[in-house]
């Protein structure tokens, strides 16, 4: 990267949440650093439960961290004078407003924004097809299949054409095919512009598939970046021939050799709770 | 279809035995000594249907039915917008809501009906005082009903719609009033009975025209004929506005799923 400032730079992060029932404040992320350079696809692997989702949310400026900073192209963010604008957010959840039409959906970002209903409308319809729901774009979200959400989501997210794409396990409630669709249309479009991304996930698979970098984080409390792992297979990749090739499985046997221990302490924790 | 006529059957079979049970005569007298006392205390289905028929053929009924409808969307109107109104301001503001919520419980435990003597001394014995009694029982159910929708709005929604760029009035329209407004048609059924009860109660303590000033009047001649067909032409109209509550809302909430909905190719 040849521009000074990373797209996105989480420095010394530390999350502490007051606790609910009585017990001790819970820490989920501590000193935690993570870079984006611009135009890199970056993964986030960890156990579940390990706080990946509170770092990402750290990174929209949904959420103030107790101590560290944020850094967004070289200027800082804080979370209480608004978010990241220049980041597009993909839920795990389902985010989609079920009172809008699939269109309207589509093109709620612009419409913020104050953009024309018509050169919206003209966009958002472009958008509609570039996802492959042509014609889809007058059903409501619960007359559509979990795949067609997700795709949904993913041009409302794109519309705005952000700078920096922030998901938190997108597809992990997919099925396997339609997931590896997702996955290949996601390359495409990432293709096309090169944003810069911090993808979220618990799928160390995924994550090799689809990253030019990927970081292990340590099992929670108190989650780290442990382990940081350049993917240098050659692009454009399709992640379903991928998995079959000799170098992504000498990465996934390395990068899951640090994670392994990592997986093993959260899953003792949550049987001892 | 058949459904219908199975529910005008169970009609037919209870005005039937309200006739036979009611008629001077027709039964030995088996509770009442005196013949034409189950009239007296019941009324008569044909009595009361040509009432009711002389009603609307004399154009008497048109007025006084105006009057209640009036007073009972106006009520209507005024407390849900009210209630909407003060229970978004509520469900966003937590300050100003902790500090209201002892009184808000108070006005809500309230029995309210005895409120309208004092709204027929403060607005007097005109509509204002039917629908003011109105508002104050519309008000609390679209309230409490909003503030629920506006608190169980989805956090992911929110936070998508925030980082798509929403403003805090933008967040407002899009995703509070949409989603709080499911909430609100769930309860408008209920209100639109309460602005009703609220119009009728109120022209029955004091009131110089209305349907309810119908029934009072009546009532002061012992005349229980007119009085059952006052209830049943305020029964009828009471559906009528239930029919366009639905009408609205199956209007408004086309998005809502419905149970095992396909599409004819």
């Amino acid at each position: 990267m040849a521009t000074a400032a990373p797209a996105l730079a989480l420095d010394d992060i530390t999350c502490r949440f007051a606790a609910r029932d009585g017990g001790g404040a819970y820490t989920a992320v501590a000193n935690a650093t993570l870079r984006v350079g611009v135009g890199e696809f970056v993964s986030v692997v960890g156990p579940t439960g390990c706080g990946k989702s509170t770092l990402l949310n750290v990174a929209a400026g949904l959420l103030e961290p107790s101590s560290g900073a944020v850094a967004v192209f070289g200027e800082p963010l804080r979370a209480s004078s608004g978010v990241n604008r220049r980041a597009g957010y993909m839920f795990q959840a389902d985010a989609l407003m079920p009172w809008r039409t699939g269109l309207d959906n589509v093109v709620a970002g612009l419409e913020f924004r104050g953009v024309p209903r018509s050169k919206a409308a003209a966009e958002g319809e472009e958008w509609l097809r570039r996802v492959g729901l042509a014609g889809f774009g007058d059903r409501y979200p619960h007359q559509m299949s979990g795949g067609m959400r997700k795709r949904l989501a993913l041009a409302q997210t794109l519309i705005l054409s952000p700078d920096i794409l922030l998901m938190d396990e997108p597809f992990s409630a997919l099925d396997v095919q339609t997931r590896q669709l997702m996955e290949n249309e996601l390359l495409a479009l990432w293709a096309e512009d090169k944003k810069s991304v911090l993808f979220i996930t618990h799928d160390l698979e995924e994550a090799i598939a689809l990253s030019d970098r990927v970081v292990v984080l340590s099992a929670g409390p108190g989650t780290r970046p442990i382990g940081d792992f350049r993917i240098d297979l050659p692009r454009p990749r399709d992640v379903s021939e991928i998995r079959m090739t000799p170098a992504f499985l000498a990465l996934h046997k390395e990068i899951w050799a640090a994670m392994k221990e990592e997986v093993l302490k959260a899953y003792q924790r949550q049987k001892a709770a | 279809m058949k459904l219908r006529v199975l529910q005008f059957a169970v009609l037919a079979v209870l005005i039937l035995l309200w006739h036979v049970f009611t008629k001077p005569g027709l039964l030995p007298n088996f509770y009442f000594e005196a013949d034409n006392r189950a009239a007296f205390f019941f009324g008569e289905p044909a009595k009361v249907f040509w009432v009711i028929i002389d009603w609307f053929t004399s154009f008497e009924i048109f007025q006084h039915l105006g009057v209640t409808l009036l007073e009972t969307v106006l009520g209507f109107v005024i407390g849900a917008v009210a209630g909407l109104a003060v229970g978004l301001w509520l469900a966003l503001s937590d300050t100003a809501s902790a500090v209201t919520e002892p009184y808000i419980k108070g006005l809500n435990s309230m029995p309210r009906v005895v409120l309208a003597p004092i709204f027929a001394v403060w607005f007097g014995l005109g509509i204002w005082s039917k629908v003011a009694l109105g508002v104050t029982l519309v008000f609390f159910v679209v309230f409490f009903n909003v503030y629920q929708g506006v608190r169980e709005v989805s956090p992911t929604l929110l936070a998508n719609a925030r980082m798509l760029g929403a403003s805090r009035g933008q967040l407002l329209r899009s995703i509070y009033l949409p989603s709080a407004m499911s909430w609100v048609f769930a309860s408008l059924h209920n209100a639109v009975g309460l602005a009703f009860v609220g119009a009728v109660v109120g022209e029955y303590l004091g009131s110089s025209q209305g349907v309810g000033y119908l029934i009072l009047q009546a009532e002061g001649t012992f005349d229980i004929n007119t009085v059952f067909a006052g209830i049943i032409v305020l029964t009828g109209f009471a559906l009528v506005l239930d029919a366009l509550v639905t009408l609205v809302e199956q209007r408004l909430m086309t998005w809502q799923p419905r149970a095992s909905e396909t599409e004819k190719v």
